[in-house]
């Protein structure tokens, strides 16, 4: 089967004067539809960018990104983003918020409002409908933000370490609700992390990412669901995947054999 | 399929006296009375026993001399002169200014053109336009009104220019990703966003479309509350003089309600600051 989404050896540079950063160098990564990716590595590796790529936001200096077979030239409504940062827009309310990908459809207002209040319920935001962002606590709004992602119905879902700002607890929480809407859905989702614990908590496949975009592991996880981080913890399976994963990590780390 | 809401911020309520709620406000109000009070008398009592009163004039006078004004209706045509060439100018400057402000940012090569000349007109002084503008308008209320409008028009052009240009990269990434277009963009992000900078444009304006007004009439007319003080201290009439001020100051006294109501609705969507 041909994967649903696909970087095909893409490069992408910075230009900054008369020089270029490179972020991504020759990436070539395929999403097999309905599978939860996982995508592990250290600051500054060029997670964001590929995931901005995948998006459809930034354009790769060279190869491309094809969506079902389509290059992707500009943002698709197939395909939702959870960016690291709240997006929210801070002058509307938490349902005018995830009313707005239907609004821009066209959707008629009382079915907008019906299906945002459902998806506000769902991410347990209940009675916070009438709230501005800035109301909110951190987690609320990651909430508010992934229930407006899911009110454009995308069937493949991007998210930028979405909990990577919040704390141990909440984290584990959200982590157990995005596996519960997720199972069952269908749906195609592509998770950056830091956190090697995280990405095996969630992922089906766990590709590590080295300097400039270099997949340095890229490995299925088999690990049986549902899956609790308390019990994975002391699983020797996850123990060994663990080891693997952060020998990966490290055996790239002080170099600088390979600066652009 | 619900999770527990995480703890946030509580809300009570809380059972206050009238006095715990309203007392630091009566006290500031009680203070500012007595004040002014205390500095009428203190001017009353100077004037011509410390101070003669043909520089500085007495209350008692002014207010005599507003009540003549008021009775012969001097005070209210030329008040309601002025107040037109504020409220014109206002409106005509805010809105082109708030139009250019977010015509000219939303075109990036445009803006950075423009940019210059535009900084360099702002900074020219208003009043110095004064003498071309009775060369192309006379001295009629059309010049006042354009003095006034002029002075506004830059002041919420440079606010709206800057609301439009700081918005949020982020925001106008997630209208893309919905499958917004440009006017998506334009009517959902950067309008609502640059609001705040419109606003506060507005807001700063207002003072000085009463200055612009106020300058006009001073330089070159024959109505109007400008008017009035040159006509006054033509004649070595200090009451008179004051008399304007004080109606002046009654004026933007009225203006500064204003700002005050549209800062609060600049700031609905943000948290309470008290």
């Amino acid at each position: 089967m041909s994967p649903v989404l696909a970087a095909d050896a893409v490069t992408k540079r910075f230009a900054k004067g008369d020089s270029a950063i490179v972020a991504l160098r020759e990436l070539s990564l395929d999403i097999a539809e309905g599978s939860f990716v996982t995508v592990v590595g250290r600051s500054g590796c060029g997670k964001s960018t590929l995931l901005n790529m995948l998006a459809g936001l930034t354009p790769p200096s060279a190869g491309e990104i094809r969506y079902r077979d389509h290059r992707l030239s500009g943002p698709d409504t197939q395909i939702g983003y959870l960016t690291q940062h709240d997006t929210l827009m801070p002058w509307r309310d938490v349902l005018r918020n995830v009313e707005m990908p239907l609004e821009i459809r066209g959707v008629a207002s009382a079915e907008r409002r019906s299906v945002a209040t459902e998806l506000v319920q769902r991410v347990g935001l209940g009675g916070f409908e009438k709230h501005y962002p800035r109301e909110l606590s951190g987690g609320m709004r990651r909430r508010a933000g992934l229930a407006r992602m899911l009110a454009g119905s995308p069937e493949t879902l991007l998210m930028d370490e979405p909990f990577g700002a919040l704390d141990a607890q909440l984290r584990t929480e959200l982590q157990l609700e995005l596996l519960r809407l997720w199972q069952g859905s269908g749906q195609t989702v592509v998770f950056v992390t830091h956190d090697i614990e995280e990405a095996l908590l969630l992922g089906d496949r766990v590709v590590v990412l080295g300097r400039v975009g270099r997949i340095l592991l890229d490995r299925e996880i088999a690990l049986a669901r549902p899956r609790s981080a308390d019990e994975l913890r002391v699983d020797p399976e996850f123990v060994a995947l663990h080891g693997e994963l952060s020998t990966a990590l490290k055996r790239e780390s002080p170099a600088g054999e390979e600066r652009s | 399929m619900t999770i527990a809401v995480d703890a946030g911020p509580v809300r009570v309520g809380l059972e206050r006296t009238w006095w715990q709620r309203h007392g630091a406000t009566t006290v500031v109000w009680a203070t500012r009375v007595v004040l002014l009070a205390v500095l009428l008398v203190l001017w009353e009592i100077a004037a011509d026993r410390w101070i003669d009163s043909t520089f500085i004039s007495r209350p008692s006078d002014i207010v005599g001399r507003l009540a003549e004004w008021s009775a012969d209706g001097t005070l209210w045509t030329n008040t309601w002169i002025t107040v037109q060439e504020i409220v014109y100018g206002f409106l005509l400057g805010a809105a082109a200014g708030a139009l250019a402000g977010f015509v000219l940012a939303s075109m990036n090569l445009v803006y950075r053109v423009l940019d210059p000349f535009m900084m360099a007109l702002y900074s020219i002084p208003k009043v110095a336009l004064a003498p071309l503008f009775i060369v192309w308008f006379g001295i009629g209320m059309h010049m006042k009104v354009l003095l006034a409008a002029v002075t506004v028009f830059f002041l919420v052009f440079l606010n709206t220019a800057a609301g439009v240009r700081e918005v949020d990269r982020g925001l106008i990434d997630a209208v893309r990703l919905m499958g917004g277009t440009r006017r998506d963009i334009a009517r959902k992000v950067v309008l609502p966003a640059s609001m705040t900078g419109v606003l506060t444009g507005l807001k700063v304006s207002i003072p000085y479309a009463l200055i612009g007004a106020v300058i006009g009439e001073l330089v070159a007319s024959n109505r109007g509350l400008g008017y009035l003080i040159n006509d006054a201290a033509a004649q070595f009439d200090t009451a008179g003089v004051f008399a304007t001020l004080v109606v002046l100051s009654v004026i933007a006294g009225v203006l500064n309600v204003f700002v005050g109501l549209i800062g609060r609705r600049v700031n609905r969507w943000k948290p309470a600051d008290d």
